[in-house]
């Protein structure tokens, strides 16, 4: 059950975050999560929407550089120690976790949080066994 | 086939001495002669006498593209217009254009030099050749003309344009060598598609081109599309046309016909000699040119040049591809830089042409900075920051590789480098110098 993610390479130059979130407005995508990477120079804009493939056709109608990722979106109890624990997970069995970031929405009583892994398969495949909730895309448009 | 072994795979010395004499004795002719380089010789108090070895050349003085300008139409020929055979002209974008005029023996002297580039190429007696270079004003053409004839070739006369019935003629006739600018090449292969003929089954074998700067990325792309060796030719119609150099089957630099054609290589802002292996500004003296004699011609073109003999047996010297024009050069921390170095790497990388910008900055500390801006393309996006760093260190490193400069290079988004009339523009040096 991944979902889909939508990445945009921006410079770190006046208003271009800005003109990436008016083009997905324009185009009518919601944005449900979002997190920016940054070197020096330019950054990684990530984004969890109700509609990827059509935000990614938007973005790059507009001259953008962007492309899509699969990612893991999981349910995290929301109390102390609730991330810890997932994370303890992906440690114990060797899963490596490029990045993470959470939305701002909740599920529920729980916490949503997208994970970027070099194999989400086996990620998704050792959480369901551990019993931790992943989130599919039809529940992720709904929020 | 080497066409001319004497000349060609003359030992280093041997050559030397062949220059000097020729050199000595073009002093003589132009001396003789009332114009443009006696007042010029006579001013600098230079004669036969002051020639006593082919180093001497650096006593001469240099002409400039300006200079033939000004002789407009016909006031650089040492001969009467009468005894001139062919004139040429070449397209001029300001002022007046240039006229170059050739006697017999020039033309006779560029049939010589194409033989070999022929032969260079891989040509032999009795193959067929379609010249798709423009016949007329534009030497192209009637200089490969002539130097099939020479070397025993069968000629097809095309000319450049009517595409289809190029084709049609390589399909029916099935000529095994052709000679045309590379961009035409590229050109006929997309028509080629478009008309069902497969470039692979009927294509020509070699390919001779020119007339226009190409690089290592066209060359393979035209090798692919036609199932041919691309061979690079080299000239311009003040030395002679095409056949000053040309490339052999090793493609490891142009074999230039030194024995008539002298080549020096200069720094393009101090006038000095440059050692062999460094990019400079190419510097020709036409050694037995009779209708319209240069001193060391500056031909604004960059290249190398390499003094030792090829696997191919010849030992004539070979020029590098041209690595741009004297206009682009800058210079960072002391070192000549041309844009076509750089565009030469990132085109190695991506595959295709990327747009790029170089700024050249100095710091407080007085040091000369370099960067290097590429246009990010989506096939090399990822949502990953260490990538995309990789990414710039790895471009960064092959630029330095072949610059011997350090470089910082910066992803920038598409589109973002200012565009000039199309082109990007390529440097933007803000120092105060
Ligand atoms: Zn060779």
């Amino acid at each position: 059950m991944k979902i889909t993610q939508l990445s945009v390479f921006l410079e770190n130059k006046k208003g271009r975050l800005y003109g990436a979130a008016q083009v997905l407005g324009e185009a009518g995508i919601d944005i449900k999560a979002l997190t920016i990477a940054e070197s020096e120079e330019f950054g990684v804009l990530r984004m969890v929407v109700d509609k990827p493939q059509e935000g990614l056709k938007a973005l790059k109608e507009k001259g953008f550089v962007a492309s899509i990722t699969d990612i893991v979106a999981v349910e995290v109890g929301d109390h102390p120690g609730g991330l810890a624990d997932v994370l303890k997970i992906f440690n114990d069995h060797d899963i490596n976790l490029e990045y993470m970031y959470a939305f701002v929405e909740k599920n529920a009583d729980n916490a949503i949080v997208v994970f970027r892994f070099d194999d989400p398969d086996k990620a998704i495949a050792v959480l369901s066994k551990n019993n931790i909730r992943v989130l599919g895309k039809k529940e992720i448009e709904s929020l | 086939m080497i066409f001319n072994e004497q000349a060609e795979c003359l030992s280093r010395s041997g050559l030397g001495e062949l220059q000097g004499k020729r050199l000595k004795e073009l002093v003589g002719r132009v001396s003789a002669c009332p114009g443009f380089y006696r007042e010029k010789l006579a001013a600098s108090g230079i004669s036969t006498g002051s020639i006593s070895s082919i180093e001497d050349i650096r006593k001469l003085p240099f002409t400039s593209k300006d200079d033939l300008r000004e002789q407009y139409p016909f006031k650089m020929f040492s001969k009467k217009i009468g005894q001139i055979r062919e004139l040429h002209v070449t397209s001029g974008t300001t002022g007046n254009p240039i006229v170059v005029g050739y006697s017999q023996e020039d033309i006779d002297l560029w049939a010589e030099v194409i033989a070999r580039s022929l032969c260079c190429a891989g040509a032999l007696p009795g193959d067929m050749i379609q010249v798709a270079y423009g016949y007329g004003l534009f030497t192209g053409g009637l200089g490969l003309h002539y130097g099939s004839l020479k070397l025993g070739l069968t000629v097809i006369p095309c000319s450049s344009g009517q595409t289809k019935r190029q084709l049609k003629i390589l399909h029916d006739f099935k000529p095994r060598i052709l000679a045309c600018t590379p961009s035409y090449a590229l050109y006929m292969a997309e028509t080629a598609r478009e008309m069902g003929i497969s470039a692979a089954e009927d294509g020509w074998e070699i390919g001779i081109f020119g007339a226009e700067p190409w690089s290592q990325a066209m060359r393979k792309e035209i090798e692919q599309r036609w199932g041919m060796s691309a061979i690079d030719i080299y000239g311009l119609s003040e030395i002679i046309g095409p056949g000053v150099a040309c490339e052999c089957h090793y493609k490891k630099g142009l074999h230039i016909a030194a024995d008539v054609f002298y080549p020096e290589v200069i720094d393009p802002k101090t006038l000095q000699p440059l050692a062999p292996g460094y990019p400079g500004e190419l510097v020709l003296t036409p050694l037995t040119k009779t209708g319209m004699p240069l001193l060391r011609y500056r031909t604004r073109d960059i290249v190398s040049i390499d003094y030792s003999v090829c696997k191919c047996g010849r030992s004539s010297p070979r020029i590098s591809k041209v690595l741009g024009r004297t206009d682009d050069m800058i210079v960072v921390r002391g070192i000549n830089i041309f844009p076509s170095q750089i565009e030469e790497v990132l085109l190695a990388i991506e595959g295709t042409e990327p747009h790029y910008q170089l700024v050249v900055d100095r710091g407080r500390n007085g040091l000369d900075s370099l960067e290097v801006l590429v246009e990010l393309k989506d096939s090399f996006f990822s949502d990953e920051i260490k990538y995309l760093q990789n990414f710039e260190n790895r471009i960064a490193k092959e630029i330095e590789s072949v610059l011997s400069v350090g470089v910082k290079v910066r992803l920038v988004e598409p589109k973002s480098i200012q565009r000039s009339e199309g082109k990007s523009k390529r440097i933007i040096d803000k120092r105060n110098i």
